[in-house]
């Protein structure tokens, strides 16, 4: 018989709790000092970086024979809490982690897709984000002043130059996996590409070889927001008011790329947000505006505006073909392992169409490839929403990797 | 795709060489391609359109691709594998030629099984009804029915002749069991037809 208190405790707002058995439980975040003056990071503007800390978790148990490592990338907002609850929320001052746990967290776990009772999961933090790992939010040495916008502008490239550099502090010379979604799922495309003998295989999530022009002119506009913003003061705004009108702009903005047409008229439709007729007010009169609303407050208590600046511009550039002069099949030529592609149907901003070409350049090279369209009408967010559709897939695949 | 006789994949079972490369076409929840990676160390891969079916072969190990084949297969290159197989979907597709081209110029071997629309119990059954026939091969109503081009055994002999290929091998499905084919006794014998082809 279950304990009703101890089930209540298990789950809570549909969570695993930690003392629950599908949880990975507290977890705590290490930082590692992975670039400094003697091994700078070379990054693709032609710098060499340093110092690079990176915050990273990690969950599960490393094998004797250290083959079941899979490293989790996380998207443009992400940090390196994939998954659990963080017991170091209060002194980090993290207060959003308090009531919810990581960003994957029903991916990852015992008996979960990404099952920790099986492979030893790790998450990092990426370069110039504002969880830990160096950003532009970060104190300067040579200055003494908060990098702002003087950091440099980094690529997908760069981020898996230095997930690397990780692998190799984890002294795991290769990979079970590298999974993840979005912008994540393509920096397991340029793990792919880039790293193939380091690796087993990849798993890429709503994710393409590159971001169409819509995409770029949404993310343009989300950055001219807050470099409008009057508190923005060309990035330098760390002593005072942050740019936080700016910052919620952009997040609205890049929500509504994440929903579907559908997806928001299912949620929103034209519902009022106070009972049944219009007010005939100009604020927030649909719900959908209030949602946005939402959003975009939560957004800048946990978020710093000039890292939007820097993930989205390195969102921008990531082109898997660029490298090989734009021929998509000679980029994947490389690639060693297996691939997994997911695609959602109704994401306009990674469409299915465009996650399929990468699956073409595969098949043209002779390599084997996976690939699927989930139909979801969830838009882009699907390949955080669709756990149901996505576990057996990748489960599957992890095992078929494993073997 | 017809029946729930699977004479026809314990035959290509059995008729692939170990360790060669396979692409299975249409793969339905790929059991074959599954046991030919497992059982004769088969490099492979599948296609399928229909997405339930995709899944499930994914769940299956399988490195499926979700695709439709009548667009062709433009993105394979020329003889990159051993054989490609087409189990019982020639019928059900749009565009069948093209696909053949396509596995053809793809596979240096090809295995293809259909129905046989002149199967003497498809045929009686037409004749003494005056309705499209239902069978266990054919199960379907004419409304409902995914097999949008029936044919006999002699249509597909005519195109292979007309279009420069060769038959390695050719099996029956009969009352009876299976057997190598057998000319013209199998043009109203055979319910269902198996080809090894080349060009």
């Amino acid at each position: 018989m279950t304990d009703p208190l101890n089930a209540s405790l298990e789950k809570k707002n549909g969570y695993d709790y930690p003392g629950s058995p599908r949880s990975v439980g507290w977890t705590r975040p290490g930082r590692v000092l992975l670039a400094d003056r003697t091994n700078p990071l070379p990054l693709d503007c032609g710098d060499s970086f340093y110092p690079v800390t990176v915050e990273y978790e990690t969950y599960g148990r490393l094998s004797p024979a250290k083959d079941n490592a899979v490293f989790i990338i996380h998207a443009l907002s992400g940090d390196a809490h994939a998954a659990g609850w963080d017991a170091d929320w209060e002194k980090d001052n993290r207060p959003w982690r308090r009531d919810r746990p990581g960003w994957w967290d029903h991916m990852i776990g015992p008996g979960k897709a990404f099952d920790t009772d099986r492979y030893f999961v790790i998450c990092a933090n990426m370069l110039g984000s504002c969880y830990g790992t160096t950003g532009p939010w970060e104190i300067n040495p040579a200055s003494g002043k908060p990098y702002a916008l003087s950091f440099p502008v980094v690529t997908v490239e760069d981020w898996v130059r230095l997930q690397v550099r990780l692998q190799d502090y984890l002294e795991i010379d290769r990979l079970l996996a590298v999974a993840g979604g979005s912008l994540g799922g393509q920096q397991a495309l340029a793990w792919a590409i880039n790293y193939p003998h380091r690796i087993r295989s990849a798993i890429v999530l709503a994710a393409s070889a590159r971001l169409g022009a819509q995409g770029l002119a949404f993310n343009a506009v989300g950055r001219q927001a807050i470099m409008n913003d009057p508190f923005f003061r060309d990035g330098n705004y760390y002593e005072g008011k942050p740019p936080a009108g700016g910052l919620e702009l952009a997040r609205k903005l890049g929500h509504i790329t994440y929903l579907s047409n559908r997806s928001m008229e299912g949620k929103f439709g034209r519902r009022f947000q106070n009972g049944s007729k219009p007010c005939y007010r100009l604020d927030q009169e649909f719900s959908v505006e209030s949602y946005l609303e939402h959003q975009g407050r939560s957004f800048v208590q946990r978020f710093d505006a000039n890292s939007y600046l820097y993930m989205t511009r390195a969102m921008d550039y990531y082109d898997a073909a660029g490298a090989a002069g734009g021929d998509l099949n000679k980029a994947c030529a490389g690639i060693g392992g297996d691939l997994l592609l997911i695609a959602y149907s109704s994401d306009w901003l990674y469409p299915p169409r465009e996650t399929r070409t990468i699956a073409r350049a595969m098949l043209a090279n002779n390599r084997p490839v996976s690939f699927i369209e989930i139909p979801s009408d969830y838009g882009h967010d699907a390949f955080l929403l669709e756990t149901d559709q996505t576990t057996p897939l990748i489960e599957s695949f992890l095992k078929r990797c494993n073997r | 795709m017809a029946g729930t006789n699977r004479w026809d994949h314990e035959l290509i079972f059995e008729l692939v060489d170990p360790c060669s490369s396979v692409l299975d076409l249409g793969c339905g929840d790929g059991e074959l391609l599954a046991r030919l990676i497992a059982e004769k160390q088969v490099r492979g891969q599948a296609v399928e359109a229909d997405h339930k079916q995709v899944s499930s072969a994914l769940q299956k190990g399988v490195a499926v691709y979700e695709g439709d084949l009548n667009r062709g297969l433009p993105e394979f290159n020329s003889k990159s594998f051993d054989y490609v197989i087409l189990e019982k979907t020639l019928q059900v597709l749009r565009r069948p030629m093209l696909v053949l081209e396509e596995m053809l110029r793809i596979g240096s071997k090809c295995m293809v099984s259909f129905p046989n629309f002149n199967y003497r119990g498809v045929v009686e059954k037409l004749l003494k009804t005056g309705r499209m026939p239902v069978t266990d091969g054919l199960p379907y109503q004419w409304h409902d029915t995914p097999n949008i081009h029936l044919f006999t055994l002699y249509d597909f002999i005519d195109w292979i002749t007309d279009h420069r290929v060769e038959i390695i091998e050719g099996f029956a499905s009969r009352a009876s069991g299976h057997r190598p084919l057998v000319l013209p006794a199998d043009s109203t014998g055979a319910e269902e037809v198996l080809f090894l082809l080349k060009r």
